[in-house]
């Protein structure tokens, strides 16, 4: 079992990423990721790290070096956020269609404009649906663990697709907990070797991302979906085996005093942990609140959201991030659609919090909660916002 | 050694028939010489989106007998640093990585990443083939497309900028190989390629690709029209080695013999320069000379 320490959670995260013997990072630099690329260009550096760093001149060249790192066969790893994201959004695609192996450490952070360098998750709604495995994390802890686990799913033979661990801009990044570190016995038990299903070898002649004609892209795209959906026992596996080596056992749903709870509060990400003092509150007044923390996003764990939500008679989404112009919030459609054919479905609310690093405390948890059950309509509300 | 005769040149065909490209296509025909001096058994090559992917095959079919990444359009120097990054990191060594770009993939939206590329002293050959538009799209203009000619996004007046002096540029970074080529002169061709792939470092060769759609002149006249570029002194054949210039080829005998033809002569053969004004041949004619004039002195430069 490896040490705790009190330690920045991007430089945890950095750690992490040393201790898996990654082969190449390639990142630009935007708030709040820098610490992590600093952390691993110093630990590269100091001869601590054999990895090639790639101090690429933009975003969009930082995926492709790792498109192009990935294809002939080494552990890659990249960090970035909002607009950084924005700019890669081309290659973030092509990274996940051309079922290359990597992991990124998105700092969650506002898409401009206004010009914001602060939390929500506006910047990975945006590439929601690119085919990548998309995991939250609660605190520093689910963060170092999550690198681990990351690399473990993104190379996995029957995955072979890159992962994005979402990490709150400086409400988690920025941010000194004591975290449990692992030693490499542990990582050595726990993350194989990188054995690509298939990578650019001369002695091998084949072509990456060739044209696809109208008659092999749909079944390119389905292919996509089922390597996708079909990721989660790799994904469920992964965590077990953690389980093991650690004591931490994560789900791709998990709850807090939700199991008789007539209102459900649904958040992913750090906000996770203020709902928790909120259900407290709640709690204390003798009300029927539970929250239901999702970690897994894509693939999303529709069976264990069926039925957790079933039970309740209202659902309150904390939505991180607004689509303009939309029914509602990305995080509330997605849970409205996944119940409309149920027999029995809750009312589930939109509320729209903590946008653009906007603060969110425990007391306006309850106050949303409060807000949503008696609201009328049930479209959407922008919490917060003065008149 | 300098290759004397097309016979010396290897046998083996790594592009076999029946690729998507159009006929008498300058591109293919420089592509087909450039891996005979590779060792396409050692070669991994980096291609943008463009009339490369178009050679490349449709999936799941490929004529060409090496191993290929596609990578988006402004992408190309990056795709490539990720390959050698990859391959050092995991301890491969002996391998040359090649991206084969276009003008528009290098002159204009890939021009960023190239840039990175070369200022990181990536260890990587990039070949840029220029024929001077947007070709696989349809003719529109480039960076690189030259005054006075029409494409679809220069209708009416045709182009009334100058082609951007990318070889300046490239040659900024300070990187110990800069070269141009031409699919008319394929042995000059063959031997830069085959020298830039023992040179460590980043290496840069730009080749003027006659395209017979794009610019409006008959299949057979193909190599006819990149001698007449050079013979015109419009394309300029050189290479720089550690920062040392000088003239080889058809440019070389050009300045030790003279017979400069004009840009008139070449404009004429070429339908992409029916709109051409007198007065845009006549400038046309100065930035040729001024360029000209200027590789003659740096060639005796660097002969001193």
């Amino acid at each position: 079992m490896g040490k705790k320490v009190g330690i920045e959670v991007s430089i945890a995260a950095a750690e992490a990423v040393g201790l898996c013997d990654v082969d190449v990072v390639a990142a630009y630099p935007i708030t709040p990721q820098t610490h992590v690329v600093e952390h691993l260009s110093e630990l590269v550096a100091s001869g601590d790290l054999d990895a090639e760093f790639v101090p690429v001149e933009s975003e969009h060249s930082a995926m492709s070096v790792c498109c192009g790192s990935s294809a002939v066969g080494a552990r890659t790893f990249t960090a970035t956020a909002a607009q950084g994201l924005a700019l890669m959004a081309e290659i973030v695609y092509i990274a996940s269609s051309m079922r290359l192996p990597m992991v990124m450490f998105l700092s969650n952070r506002a898409l401009s404009a206004p010009l914001s360098i602060w939390n929500d998750h506006s910047d990975t709604m945006m590439v929601r649906d690119s085919g990548w495995i998309q995991v939250f994390c609660e605190n520093g802890q689910e963060v170092y663990d999550a690198i681990f686990h990351s690399f473990r799913v993104s190379e996995d033979p029957k995955v072979s697709l890159p992962v994005m661990i979402n990490v709150d801009g400086f409400n988690l990044t920025h941010v000194i907990e004591p975290i449990e570190f692992w030693d490499k016995e542990m990582v050595k038990a726990y993350l194989p070797p990188f054995r690509p299903l298939s990578k650019l070898h001369p002695d091998k002649v084949l072509s990456m991302g060739a044209f696809g004609m109208p008659e092999i892209y749909a079944e390119q795209k389905q292919a996509h979906d089922v390597a996708l959906t079909s990721s989660t026992p790799v994904i469920l596996q992964g965590w077990d085996e953690m389980a093991k080596l650690t004591g931490r056992k994560y789900s791709a749903v998990e709850t807090y005093r939700a199991e008789d709870a007539e209102t459900l509060i649904f958040a992913m990400g750090s906000i996770c942990e203020t709902s928790t003092i909120a259900v407290d509150k709640m709690r204390e007044q003798g009300k029927s609140v539970g929250l239901v923390k999702l970690r897994l996003w894509r693939p999303l764990p529709m069976g264990d959201l069926r039925k957790l939500l079933a039970k309740a008679k209202d659902v309150v989404v904390l939505d991180r991030s607004i689509a303009l112009g939309a029914a509602n919030a990305p995080v509330t459609s997605e849970m409205r659609a996944l119940m409309y054919h149920e027999p029995q479905r809750p009312k589930i609310h939109c509320m729209i919090a903590g946008i653009g690093g906007r603060d969110v405390t425990p007391d306006d948890v309850v106050k949303m909660v409060n807000m949503a059950l008696s609201e009328k309509d049930y479209e959407y509300h922008i919490y917060g916002v003065r008149g | 050694m300098a290759t004397k005769a097309a016979k010396e040149l290897p046998k083996e065909e790594f592009i076999l028939p029946g690729t998507r490209s159009c006929a008498a296509c300058g591109l293919m025909l420089t592509y087909r010489h450039s891996l005979k001096a590779l060792d396409p058994g050692k070669t991994i090559v980096a291609v943008p989106a463009s009339c490369m992917t178009v050679l490349h095959g449709v999936y799941p079919i490929t004529p060409v007998k090496v191993i290929c990444v596609n990578n988006p359009f402004a992408a190309t120097g990056a795709a490539a640093s990720g390959i050698v990054a990859g391959l050092k990191a995991t301890g491969k060594a002996g391998y040359t990585v090649v991206a084969f770009a276009g003008d528009g993939g290098t002159y204009d939206i890939g021009i960023q990443s190239l840039s990175g590329a070369l200022e990181r002293g990536t260890d990587f050959m990039y070949v840029c083939y220029d024929n001077e538009g947007y070709m696989n799209t349809g003719t529109q203009r480039s960076s690189a497309s030259p005054a006075g000619a029409v494409t679809t996004t220069t209708p009416i007046l045709a182009k009334l900028q100058h082609k951007k002096d990318m070889l300046r540029i490239v040659e900024a970074h300070r990187i110990p190989y800069v070269a141009t080529a031409s699919p008319s002169f394929p042995l000059d061709l063959y031997d830069k390629v085959r020298k830039a792939k023992e040179i460590k470092g980043s290496r840069y060769i730009e080749v003027h690709a006659p395209c017979p759609p794009g610019w409006g002149f008959p299949n057979k006249d193909l190599i006819k029209m990149g001698k007449l570029a050079a013979d015109t002194a419009v394309h300029v054949l050189y290479e720089i080695v550690d920062g040392k210039f000088r003239l080889t080829s058809r440019s070389l005998r050009l300045a030790e013999k003279g017979g400069k033809k004009t840009v008139a002569d070449y404009v004429k053969g070429q339908t992409r320069f029916k709109k051409i004004t007198e007065g845009q041949i006549q400038a046309l004619q100065e930035f040729t000379d001024r360029r000209w004039y200027e590789f003659m002195e740096r060639h005796q430069n660097g002969r001193s």
